[in-house]
């Protein structure tokens, strides 16, 4: 298949499938799933929550992924795909730490703690604003984008102690899709298939953006060209 | 009942995903139209 007419087929079939799915998300959320017998209604908060974290893992190891092989061969398309991953990331990790915190303030009266995994997403957070600040701050661009490159990489060892930290370190928060004693967090399978849902959903919709994202990244470079081609013609 | 906190958590969620869409828009058009007027001074040039 054209590859173009494929990238065609993309953009209009993607914005659909993730309307539809945000759709059933806000379905299944907001009417389908039964209310927490502890929590109440603010349990309903988690759904919206658990999703952003998908699609942070997910776009911080595309930046990952992206950075070694923009280290290794240099090219663009890879330096694109990083800085465009880590603002889509940080978008969603920005989204994730400020549900959680509105989750924790009726659950553990207190919008924050430093528990283990909530202190080291918030290290998450500040690795890869660092990231995109290095990129927009440096006056060199080839050596900002190698030194954010370097921090994209290391940051995947953050997103594995994440993963870890409920079962590692004594905290207090909850390991929810596979407890601490190896069974689902989750006993409801109403609730099982909500959270599904939203994850789909919400993956839907970082996909599309980070699609977007990567439009826009690729014509910032098409005007560096053409304004470098301008001052060879000057 | 926390009614409010369910709120604000969604509310914040739908906001922040709609400035970042409407951002990315107006970001993009800016340089579609930055490469139309640089293409343009080019072809002058040349």
């Amino acid at each position: 298949m054209d590859k173009r007419f494929a990238s065609n087929v993309i953009d209009a079939v993607l914005p659909a499938v993730t309307l539809a799915a945000m759709l059933a998300a806000i379905y299944a959320v907001f009417v389908y799933v039964p209310t927490d017998t502890f929590q109440g209604p603010v349990q309903r908060v988690f759904y919206v929550h658990m999703a952003m974290w998908l699609p942070t893992f997910t776009a911080f190891g595309l930046v990952a992924v992206a950075s070694v092989l923009y280290l290794w061969r240099g090219q663009r398309v890879w330096d694109r795909l990083g800085r465009s991953a880590a603002e889509v990331g940080l978008l969603f990790c920005s989204l994730g730490l400020i549900t959680g915190s509105i989750w924790a303030r009726p659950i553990w009266g207190t919008w924050w703690t430093w528990d283990p995994r909530l202190t080291l997403t918030l290290v998450l957070w500040m690795i890869y604003a660092t990231y995109l600040l290095l990129r927009n701050l440096s006056t060199d661009p080839n050596q900002g984008s190698t030194f954010a490159a370097i921090l994209g990489v290391s940051g995947v060892v953050d997103l594995f102690l994440i993963y870890k930290a409920v079962y590692w370190w004594r905290g207090i928060h909850p390991a929810v899709l596979v407890n601490r004693q190896g069974g689902s967090g989750l006993e409801d399978p109403r609730m099982k298939l909500t959270l599904l849902v939203c994850l789909l959903g919400f993956f839907l919709l970082s996909a599309w953006l980070l699609r977007l994202r990567m439009r826009g990244a690729r014509l910032q470079d098409t005007v560096d060209d053409l304004r470098e081609l301008l001052t060879q013609h000057s | 009942m926390h009614l409010s906190f369910l709120f604000a958590a969604y509310t914040v969620v739908w906001v922040g995903l709609f400035i970042y869409i409407i951002s990315l828009s107006r970001r993009s058009r800016a340089l579609e139209r930055e490469v139309e007027e640089l293409r343009a001074l080019l072809a002058k040039r040349q």
